[in-house]
């Protein structure tokens, strides 16, 4: 459905250096990035702002061309074949809008029907599925400026997919919404890759949008990919350690155990640092032989956490020239 | 029927949806109207017959004008400015229709919705007060054909002027060259025959003059014949030249393209 093949995007930036002085510097924004997206898949893209993802799905949808290397979308070239490239995707920009702000939501899906050269009857039947399922139907007649932001996007999801596109490119758009819209179009996006089988691309800063969504990720730092894979393989990639927090019948000195550490500790609770290899049902009988335990949970590193860490590994092998 | 009759359609839809926003801009075309008329009125008195005018054609002029302002913008700006500064322009570029093309079809509606509800007034009220000189049936059609010629002229300025911001990053700069040269040479401010020599010879020659000075004499019948054909050709060739540049500006803009805040 997508393929990446060593696509370089720079872009020259202008800096004022005095009075009559300009230089300029070529930027790489997408540096060298390779990657394949099967059909079916649902993929998120994330990155730290300014790691060139929206680069990238600016050149995936052919609004902007690489510097160097392939891409190829749905079997199509984007950036010389943008007309025929656009009639077989779904594009949303969580942060800008396909509607106008000024008419009803319906007239503007009309005019996203006369721009896909959709046909009337395959329109109704359409609407009234993208109606039920983004529950369009009580603000359809309202114009877009007096929409709430989950509305406003709920009405864009549907503009991108009046047409049935085989693959939806999404750029953060859960961006603002409060825990209800997010919630609406997660399930939506859900339904609409398990059920019609569409291809989805999504970028977001919100990981709770990956956790519940996305089956792999691929993660950019300053244009490169610095992992694509399952989030599973995102814990072991990282040597993530898993936490055991341990409540006390009363206050202990810090527990000490071979492998183990305590990091932190307030009053009857502690949390011990446990190795991904290390064998946490063995951990559990060493601590409750030695002290009376009231509770113990077992916390894996959450994904905020393992991307942070991520980040920060990737920063430093560039540094280190790796 | 393709997708651009619809833009235009939507987009006289979306400029109409403030009527009163509208019917205060006529008020003050109007208001306007009456200022610049005064003024028309002491030249002519005192220079009668100036540039093959009488004073009911120069107040005719004037109030036609001032109906004109809407219609073709004559004070320049395009919503399409604020969408390159600010990377919504990423929406239209995406679209499966040109750029060009989608922005021509949205400014015909546009005008047609500013000439409806801005367009009337002014010459409504100042032939209450002045003699205004109104055209025949054949007048009024060629009128109509030299209108539509001016819509797109002055589209095809204003995009031209939008699509700079794409190297400029800002378009106060032309933005304010472009309003100077529209409103003096296309005779806003005083009708061009009343130019002497060369400049009347030049100022008559630029696409401005497209926009206000051939649509108003067409009006006053002072084009008829070859002569009108004439006039509408010098439109209709300005509208090619100015759609043609605005095409390879275009193609131009996509290549060195940056999308702006991500």
């Amino acid at each position: 459905m997508i393929e990446v093949e060593g696509v370089t995007k720079s872009f020259t930036v202008r800096r004022r250096t005095g009075r009559f002085r300009w230089s300029r510097t070529r930027v790489r924004a997408v540096d060298g990035v390779s990657f394949r997206v099967e059909p079916g898949e649902f993929v998120g893209y994330l990155g730290p702002n300014g790691a060139g993802k929206s680069t990238t799905i600016k050149m995936l949808t052919g609004i902007l061309s690489p510097s160097s290397g392939t891409v190829r979308v749905c079997g199509l070239d984007p950036s010389r074949q943008r007309t025929a490239l656009a009639r077989r995707l779904g594009v949303v920009f969580g942060q800008r809008t396909t509607l106008w702000w000024d008419l009803p939501l319906r007239d503007s899906l009309t005019l996203v029907r006369h721009l896909y050269r959709v046909e009337a009857a395959a329109f109704r039947s359409r609407l009234a599925e993208l109606s039920a399922l983004l529950e369009l139907e009580p603000f359809l007649d309202t114009p877009v400026r007096q929409l709430s932001l989950g509305q406003r996007m709920r009405g864009d999801l549907a503009a991108a997919l009046l047409h049935d596109p085989r693959l939806l490119v999404l750029d953060e758009p859960t961006i603002g919404l409060d825990v209800v819209s997010k919630a609406t179009v997660r399930a939506f996006l859900e339904r609409l890759n398990t059920e019609r089988g569409t291809t989805v691309l999504l970028t977001t800063h919100d990981l709770g949008d990956i956790e519940r969504l996305c089956r792999r990720v691929m993660i950019v730092d300053r244009g490169r990919l610095a992992y694509d894979g399952g989030l599973a393989g995102l814990r072991d990639a990282v040597g993530a350690d898993r936490q055991l927090v341990v409540d006390l019948a009363r206050p202990a000195p810090p527990i000490a155990l071979p492998g183990v550490q305590a990091v932190r500790v307030d009053g009857p609770r502690q949390w011990l640092r446990l190795p991904r290899e290390a064998n946490a049902a063995a951990v559990v009988a060493a601590v409750a032989e030695r002290f009376e335990v009231v509770d113990i949970a077992l916390r894996e590193t959450d994904i905020e956490e393992l991307v942070t860490r991520l980040y920060g590994r990737a920063r430093d092998d560039r540094a280190a020239g790796r | 029927m393709g997708v651009l009759p619809w833009v235009a359609w939507y987009a006289f839809r979306r400029h109409t949806a403030y009527p009163l926003g509208l019917a205060a801009e006529a008020v003050t075309n109007t208001a306007f109207g009456f200022m610049r008329a005064w003024i028309l009125v002491a030249l002519w008195r005192e220079r009668p017959a100036l540039g093959g005018y009488d004073v009911a054609d120069a107040v005719t002029f004037c109030f036609l004008t001032q109906a004109l302002i809407g219609p073709v913008q004559i004070f320049g700006g395009m919503e399409l400015t604020r969408r390159i500064r600010d990377g919504d322009v990423a929406i239209d570029l995406y679209r499966p229709v040109g750029l060009q093309g989608w922005w021509l079809a949205d400014d015909l509606g546009r005008a047609a919705g500013a000439l409806l509800l801005r367009g009337g007034l002014p010459p409504a009220v100042g032939a209450l007060v002045f003699p205004l000189r109104l055209p025949g049936p054949s007048g009024a059609a060629a009128f109509a054909v030299s209108l539509v010629l001016a819509v797109v002229v002055g589209f095809g300025l204003r995009y031209l002027v939008a699509l700079a911001v794409f190297w400029l990053h800002d378009d106060r700069g032309p933005a304010a060259v472009a309003l100077v040269m529209s409103l003096f040479f296309s005779g806003m401010i005083l009708p061009l025959v009343a130019f002497p020599g060369l400049l009347g010879e030049v100022a008559r020659a630029l696409p401005w003059a497209a926009l206000v000075q051939v649509p108003a004499d067409v009006f006053l019948g002072k084009r008829t014949g070859a002569d009108l054909a004439a006039a509408l050709a010098f439109q209709a060739g300005w509208a090619a030249v100015l759609l043609a540049a605005g095409r390879l500006l275009t193609a131009a803009a996509r290549r060195r393209l940056v999308v702006h805040g991500g």
